[in-house]
C-alpha cells in the first residue's frame, strides 16, 4: 500500500501518471489482461456482450485495485489459482467426494467452512494481539484475515462451477440468495477492513471489526445447518438478468462499509471513555484518526451505496416495469441511504464530531441490518430472498 | 408621487424583499434539508410497514371501523402517492435547489479564486506550513516553486505584493463541482419522479370528474367518466390477456379502485408459456405478443419474458404475472346431502352457473384453474404464489397436477370457496381426492380427503353416501346389524329389541351426517348422564352404541361393495386397503358435516387458456431521472474522492537571504494530505537546495518547520 507520502514523492520526480508505473504495475496490468484476453477467447461462445462488458470491466477495476493496493497482487492470484486448480479436479459433484483437496480444502462447503472457522480464529488473535500487545499475535490476526477472505472467495467462485454442474440451466453467479450473500459480505467486510489496516498501519481495529464478520458468520452456519439453505437452487426468472451480476456487489460494498463504520464507532466510544494515559488509549489509534477513518468508510459505503441503489433501480425498471415502485426493500434501500446522508451533511457542514456520529454510525448498522435482513424476515414484497 | 409615498412604497418593497430572504433562508436552510431527510424516512418506513394498496375493505376489518377512518384520511393505505407524500418530496427538491442556487456563487468563487491576498501571519497560522531561509535569488526561488507545484498536479497564480512574491494554487477544483451535481442530480430526479408520479390522475380524482371503478369490470364496461385517453401523461397499469384474445387499453389502481387507462394500439397475446426446471420450480414465463398499430405497416411479433420486456413508441411492456384466461371445464356434480344422480355440468373460469340440488339453490362461481400445482414436499399447504416476480420459491418441489378453484354462493349471498385437485393425491399411502374448504379469501385451506377407489374413482364413497342418506338402506343395514347382535335374545320381544337398537343406530347415523363423530360422541355422554345408571354400566352402553353405529355403517359399506363388485354376500371378502377405504371413509362422512355443502364438483377434462399479465407502463419522467442518476454517481465520487487542496508559496527577499514560506489546506482528509503536503515541502526543499548549489556552491538552505 503506497501512502499518499510516497506516492506524492514518486509523483514528483515523474509528470504523467504512466510515467508513475513502474514495472511491476506493469506487469501486473499485462498479467490481468492476458487473463482475461485467455478467459474472453475460450469462452467466447457461452458470453453474451453483457458477459463480456462485465469481464472487460472487471478486469479494468482489478488492474487499477493492483495498482492502488499491491496485497491485491498477490491475493488475486492465490484466490484465482486456487479456484482453478478447483474447477480442474471437478468434473462432476461426485467428486467432491473423493478428491482430497475438494473434499477438505477446495469445494465450496469446505472452503466455505474453511471460511467460518478462520474468521472467529483471526478475532480472537487480533484480540489476544490488543490486550497483551504481542505484534506477533496481530500479525497471525492479518494473516488468518487475509486467509478467511481467500477461502470465502474461492469458495463463492467453486460454487459458481458447482451451480453450473448441477446443470447447465442452473448455473449462476452466487449471489442470488441470503446464503450467498453473506459469504459475499465476510469476504467484502474483510476487505475492506485489511485495506484500511494497511492504509493506517493499525492491528489495533482488527478485533472490533472482525467481531461483527464473525457474527455474519455465526448467522451463517445457523442458517446452513438448521435451515439447510447451503444447497444450490435454480434461479427464480425474476432474478436472470445480468444486472444481479453488478448490483449485488455494489450493495455489499455498501453494507460492508457500514458495518465496518459501526465498528469503528464503537472503538470510538470506548477509546472516548478511556483516559488519555491509561492502557486502552495507547491501544488504540487516536481519536482524530477515528473519526477519520470513520468518515472515509462511510464515503466509500456511501458512494457505491449510491451507485447499487441506482443499478438496483435501473433493473427493476427493466424486470418490474418501473425504477421506482416503492418495494419494502427499495424504500428501506432510501431509507438507509437518507440515513447516511444525513450523517455527512451533519459532519460537513455543521462539523459535528465526536460521539454522537459514533453512535449514529453505530445506529446505522443497526437501519442497515434491518434493510438488510429484516425486510426479508417481517416485511413481505418483490425482494424476498427466501425466509428465515 | 409624494416623497412620503416613496418612502413607504420603498419600505414596502424592502419588507417584501426581506421577507422572500426570509422564506428562501428557510427553504435552503441545512436545519430543513435535515428534517425533510427524517421525515421522509419515517414516512417511508410507515409505507413498509402498513401493507401498502389492499383492498379496503381488508383494512377495515384489520383496524376496526374508527382506526380504518383515520388511516384511511390520513393516506396510509397509498402513502407513497399520498398528496402529503408528495408534498415532502417538493419541498425537499425545492430545499435542494435554493440551496444549490444559493451555493453557486461561492461554488463559482471557490473554484476560480486563487486566493492570493493571505498575509504571512495567516499561512503560518495553518497547521501546514514550512519556512526555509535560502542562498538563491529570488526568481531562482519562485522557479523551483513553480516546478514543484507543476509536477504535483497543481494550477497556480503568480503575483507581486510589494517585494513578496506570492504563488497561490489549488487543485481537486471538481470537487466543489461534486456538490453542485450532487444536488442538482436530486433536484433532477425529483423533476422526473414528480413527472411520472401521474399527477394528472390525481387531481382529476380529486376534482371528482374521474370516477373511480372498485368492482371488478371488463374493458367493455368501464364508464366513459373512468376512462383515461390515451396521451401524454405517465401511468403504470396491469392488464390481464387471455390467449387469443386482445386488449387496447390498461388498468390504472387508484386508491380502492382503478380506472382505464386508454392505448393508441391493440395487444394480442397469441401464447403464455411457463417452462419449468427438472426440480418443479418454474424457470420462465414468456408470452408471445403481437402489437397492432396503425402506425405499423404489419403487426409487430415479439416475445417477452420477465427481464426482457418490450419498449414500443414509449411505452414499455412487462411480463408480470399470469393467471387464468377462461379454461373450459367439465364437472361432474355429485349430491352430497340426498338421493340424486351425478350431473356433469360445464362452464369457463371466470362464469357462473345456478344450480339446485336436492331443492337447495347454489350459484357455482368458478375462479381459477391452474395446469399445475408445485408443491412444496416439506410441509405447508404452500399454494405458491402466481407472480413471477416473487423471489421466494424454494425447497423441494412436486407437481400434483391440475386444479381448479370456485364458490358456491347461497341466495343469502353468502359463499365458501373451494380447492379442489383433478387427479386423487397419493398421500400416507392411500389415494384421496383433496377438497379444501375456506369461508374467507384470508383463511387458508381445509382439505377434506375423499378416498378414491380401486379405479382412482370417488365412486365407491360417493355410493356409500348415497346408502347413508337414503333412510330405507340405513334402516335395513341398522336392523341387520341389530340382528345380529342380539343373537342371544331369541323368542318373545326380540323383534321388539331389534327396532329400538336400530332406531338407536339411525339416530346416530343421522347425528353423524349433522356433526360428524363429535356430535355422536357428545349425544352418548349426555344420553346415559343419569344418576340412576351407575359407570359401569354406563361405560357397557356407551360401548355398546358405538359397536351398532360401527356395524351399521360397516353393513352400509359391505352393501356398497356387494353392488359394485358385483358379488353374493358371502363372497365379499375385505382387504386390508378395504379395511383402510372404511376407515378413511368415515373419516371423510364426519369432516362433510362441517363441509356444509348439497354438492361436490369433481372435475373430469378441461382445456387450458391462460391469460398473462401485463404491466404497462409510460414514464416520460424516466430519461430525466435516468439523467440525475447519472448525475449524482458522478458527483458523489467526485465530492468524496477529489479533495480540494490549496497551497501558498511566498518568497520575500532579504538582504543577504530570500525566505520562502510554503502553507496548504485540504477541505478533505486533513491526515492524508499531511503526507502530500510533507512530499511537496521536501521536493520543494531538494529543489531550493540544489539551486543553492548551483549559486555559491555551498549549503544554503535553513528550514523550519511548522
Ligand atoms: C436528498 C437531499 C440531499 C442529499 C442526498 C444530499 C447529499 C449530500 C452529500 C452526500 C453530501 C456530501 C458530504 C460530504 O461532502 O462528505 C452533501 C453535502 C452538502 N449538502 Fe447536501 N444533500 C441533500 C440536500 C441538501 C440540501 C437541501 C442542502 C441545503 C441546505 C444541502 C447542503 C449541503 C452542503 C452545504 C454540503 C457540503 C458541501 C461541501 O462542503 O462539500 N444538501 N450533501
Amino acid at each position: 500500500m503506497a501512502t499518499t507520502h510516497e506516492a506524492m514523492l514518486d509523483r514528483l520526480q515523474r509528470r504523467h501518471w504512466w510515467q508513475r508505473l513502474s514495472a511491476s504495475d506493469l506487469c501486473w496490468a499485462v498479467v490481468v489482461a492476458a487473463a482475461a484476453m485467455v478467459a474472453l477467447v475460450r469462452y467466447r461462445a457461452p458470453m453474451n456482450g453483457y458477459d463480456t462488458a462485465i469481464l472487460v470491466a472487471t478486469s479494468l477495476a482489478l488492474i487499477a485495485l493492483g495498482w492502488h493496493w499491491r496485497a491485491i497482487r498477490v491475493f488475486t492470484p492465490v484466490v484465482g489459482g486456487a479456484s482453478l486448480f478447483a474447477v480442474m479436479r471437478y468434473p462432476d459433484l461426485a467428486a467432491a467426494q473423493t478428491d482430497f483437496f475438494l473434499e477438505y480444502l477446495l469445494a465450496s462447503q469446505s472452503a466455505i467452512m474453511w471460511m467460518s472457522a478462520l474468521f472467529p480464529a483471526a478475532t480472537l488473535a487480533y484480540g489476544v494481539g490488543l490486550v497483551t500487545r504481542h505484534e506477533f499475535s496481530a500479525r497471525v490476526g492479518t494473516a488468518l484475515t487475509w486467509t478467511a477472505v481467500g477461502a470465502g472467495l474461492v469458495g463463492l467462485l467453486v460454487r459458481w462451477w458447482e451451480s453450473y454442474l448441477h446443470g447447465p440451466d442452473i448455473g449462476h453467479i452466487p449471489v442470488s440468495n441470503l446464503y450467498e450473500v453473506f459469504i459475499l459480505f465476510a469476504v467484502i467486510t474483510g476487505l475492506i477492513y485489511l485495506y484500511y489496516e494497511a492504509a493506517y498501519r493499525t492491528r489495533a481495529l482488527g478485533v472490533f471489526v472482525l467481531t461483527v464478520i464473525s457474527a455474519a458468520v455465526g448467522f451463517l452456519l445457523w442458517y446452513h445447518f438448521q435451515r439447510g439453505a447451503d444447497t444450490i437452487e435454480p434461479l427464480v426468472p425474476a432474478l436472470q438478468s445480468y444486472w444481479m451480476k453488478i448490483h449485488v456487489p455494489a450493495n455489499f460494498i455498501g453494507y460492508g462499509a457500514f458495518a465496518m463504520a459501526a465498528m469503528l464507532g464503537v472503538a470510538y466510544l470506548v477509546r472516548h471513555r478511556a483516559s488519555d494515559d491509561g492502557p486502552v488509549a495507547a491501544r488504540l489509534p487516536s481519536l482524530a484518526q477515528l473519526d477519520e477513518l470513520m468518515y472515509k468508510v462511510i464515503a466509500l459505503g456511501f458512494a457505491f451505496f449510491t451507485v447499487a441503489t441506482i443499478l438496483g433501480s435501473l433493473w427493476a425498471a427493466e424486470a418490474w416495469g418501473g425504477y421506482w415502485s416503492w418495494d419494502p426493500k427499495e424504500t428501506w434501500a432510501l431509507i438507509v441511504w437518507l440515513n447516511y446522508a444525513g450523517w455527512l451533511h451533519l459532519r460537513f457542514t455543521k462539523g459535528l464530531r465526536g460521539r454522537a456520529m459514533a453512535w449514529w454510525a453505530i445506529i446505522g448498522l443497526g437501519v442497515t441490518t434491518f434493510a438488510f435482513l429484516g425486510v426479508n424476515i417481517f416485511l413481505s414484497g418483490l425482494h424476498s430472498y427466501g425466509e428465515l | 408621487m409624494s416623497a412620503d409615498e416613496a418612502e413607504r412604497d420603498g419600505r414596502r418593497k424592502r419588507r417584501r424583499r426581506s421577507m422572500l430572504r426570509i422564506i428562501l433562508e428557510f427553504l435552503g436552510s441545512m436545519r430543513l434539508a435535515i428534517t425533510l431527510l427524517v421525515v421522509l424516512a419515517v414516512a417511508s418506513v410507515i409505507g413498509t410497514v402498513l401493507q401498502q394498496n389492499e383492498p379496503y375493505a381488508d383494512y377495515r376489518i384489520e383496524f376496526g371501523g374508527f382506526w380504518f377512518e383515520v388511516f384511511r384520511v390520513l393516506g396510509l393505505y397509498n402513502v407513497y402517492s399520498a398528496s402529503w407524500f408528495l408534498a415532502i418530496l417538493v419541498f425537499l427538491v425545492v430545499s435542494t435547489l435554493v440551496c444549490v442556487s444559493r451555493h453557486i456563487p461561492s461554488v463559482w468563487r471557490e473554484m476560480t479564486r486563487y486566493r492570493d491576498h493571505l498575509r504571512i501571519s495567516s499561512l503560518t497560522a495553518l497547521r501546514n506550513h514550512r519556512r526555509w531561509q535560502v542562498d538563491v535569488s529570488a526568481s531562482a526561488a519562485s522557479s523551483a516553486i513553480s516546478n514543484v507545484l507543476t509536477r504535483a498536479g497543481y494550477r497556480q497564480r503568480t503575483g507581486d505584493r510589494g517585494e513578496t512574491r506570492v504563488t497561490a494554487a489549488m487543485k481537486g477544483r471538481a470537487n466543489r463541482l461534486g456538490y453542485v451535481m450532487t444536488h442538482l442530480a436530486i433536484v433532477i430526479i425529483g423533476v422526473g419522479a414528480l413527472i411520472d408520479a401521474n399527477l394528472g390522475v390525481k387531481w382529476r380524482t380529486h376534482l371528482g370528474d374521474l370516477e373511480v371503478v372498485t368492482a371488478n369490470r371488463s374493458m367493455s364496461q368501464m364508464p366513459p367518466d373512468s376512462r383515461l385517453p390515451s396521451g401524454t401523461s405517465s401511468f403504470r397499469g396491469t392488464v390481464y390477456i387471455a390467449e387469443g384474445q386482445s386488449a387496447g387499453g390498461v388498468f390504472l389502481p387508484v386508491r380502492d379502485g382503478h380506472v382505464l387507462q386508454d392505448l393508441p394500439f391493440e395487444i394480442a397475446l397469441q401464447d403464455f408459456r411457463i417452462s419449468h426446471y427438472d426440480s418443479g420450480q418454474p424457470k420462465s414465463f414468456e408470452s408471445d405478443l403481437v402489437i397492432r398499430d396503425e402506425a405499423l405497416d404489419d403487426p409487430l411479433k415479439r416475445t417477452i419474458s420477465v427481464n426482457d420486456p418490450l419498449h414500443y413508441r414509449g411505452y414499455a411492456i412487462y411480463q408480470a404475472d399470469f393467471n387464468d384466461g377462461g379454461s373450459r371445464l367439465d364437472m361432474r356434480l355429485w349430491p352430497l346431502s340426498g338421493p340424486s344422480d351425478a350431473t356433469i355440468i360445464e362452464g369457463r373460469v371466470g362464469e357462473q352457473i345456478e344450480v339446485t340440488v336436492n331443492g337447495t339453490q347454489r350459484t357455482i362461481e368458478l375462479i381459477d384453474f391452474s395446469l399445475f400445482n408445485v408443491r412444496p414436499e416439506r410441509g405447508g399447504d404452500g399454494a405458491p404464489s402466481n407472480d413471477p416476480r416473487d423471489v421466494d420459491q424454494r425447497g423441494e418441489f412436486r407437481n400434483v397436477g391440475p386444479s381448479f378453484k370456485y364458490k358456491l354462493r347461497q341466495p343469502s349471498g353468502e359463499a365458501r370457496e373451494f380447492h379442489n385437485y383433478l387427479t386423487p393425491l397419493r398421500l400416507d399411502g392411500a389415494s384421496y381426492y383433496l377438497s379444501g374448504v375456506r369461508t374467507s379469501p384470508g383463511e387458508p385451506f381445509r382439505y377434506l380427503r375423499i378416498p378414491a377407489d380401486r379405479e382412482g374413482s370417488p365412486a365407491l364413497f360417493m355410493a356409500l353416501l348415497d346408502r347413508l342418506n337414503q333412510s330405507a338402506q340405513v334402516r335395513n343395514a341398522a336392523q341387520e346389524t341389530a340382528r345380529q347382535l342380539l343373537k342371544q335374545y331369541q323368542g318373545e320381544g326380540a323383534e321388539t329389541l331389534v327396532k329400538r337398537v336400530a332406531g338407536t343406530a339411525e339416530g346416530m347415523i343421522k347425528r353423524l351426517r349433522r356433526g360428524g363423530f363429535s356430535a355422536v360422541e357428545q349425544h352418548l355422554a349426555s344420553q346415559f348422564d343419569s344418576d340412576a345408571i351407575d359407570d359401569q354400566r354406563r361405560e357397557t352402553l356407551v360401548r355398546f352404541s358405538r359397536t351398532v353405529l360401527q356395524r351399521t355403517l360397516m353393513q352400509l359399506y359391505r352393501d356398497s361393495l356387494i353392488s359394485e363388485r358385483d358379488v353374493a354376500s358371502a363372497a365379499l371378502k375385505l382387504a386390508q386397503r378395504d379395511r383402510r377405504f372404511f376407515a378413511d371413509a368415515l373419516e371423510a362422512i364426519s369432516g362433510l358435516a362441517a363441509y356444509e355443502e348439497p354438492f361436490w364438483l369433481q372435475l373430469k377434462t378441461f382445456e387450458h387458456i391462460q391469460a398473462s399479465g401485463l404491466q404497462i407502463t409510460r414514464s416520460p419522467g424516466k430519461d430525466i431521472v435516468y439523467a440525475g442518476f447519472g448525475l449524482l454517481s458522478g458527483g458523489v465520487f467526485v465530492m468524496f474522492y477529489v479533495p480540494h487542496r490549496r497551497m501558498w508559496a511566498l518568497v520575500i527577499p532579504g538582504s543577504d537571504s530570500t525566505e520562502v514560506v510554503l502553507a496548504g489546506v485540504s477541505n478533505r482528509h486533513p491526515g492524508a494530505f499531511g503526507g502530500e503536503f510533507s512530499a511537496v515541502a521536501e521536493a520543494l526543499e531538494r529543489e531550493l537546495r540544489a539551486a543553492a548549489n548551483e549559486t555559491n556552491g555551498g549549503p544554503g538552505v535553513d528550514g523550519n518547520d511548522a
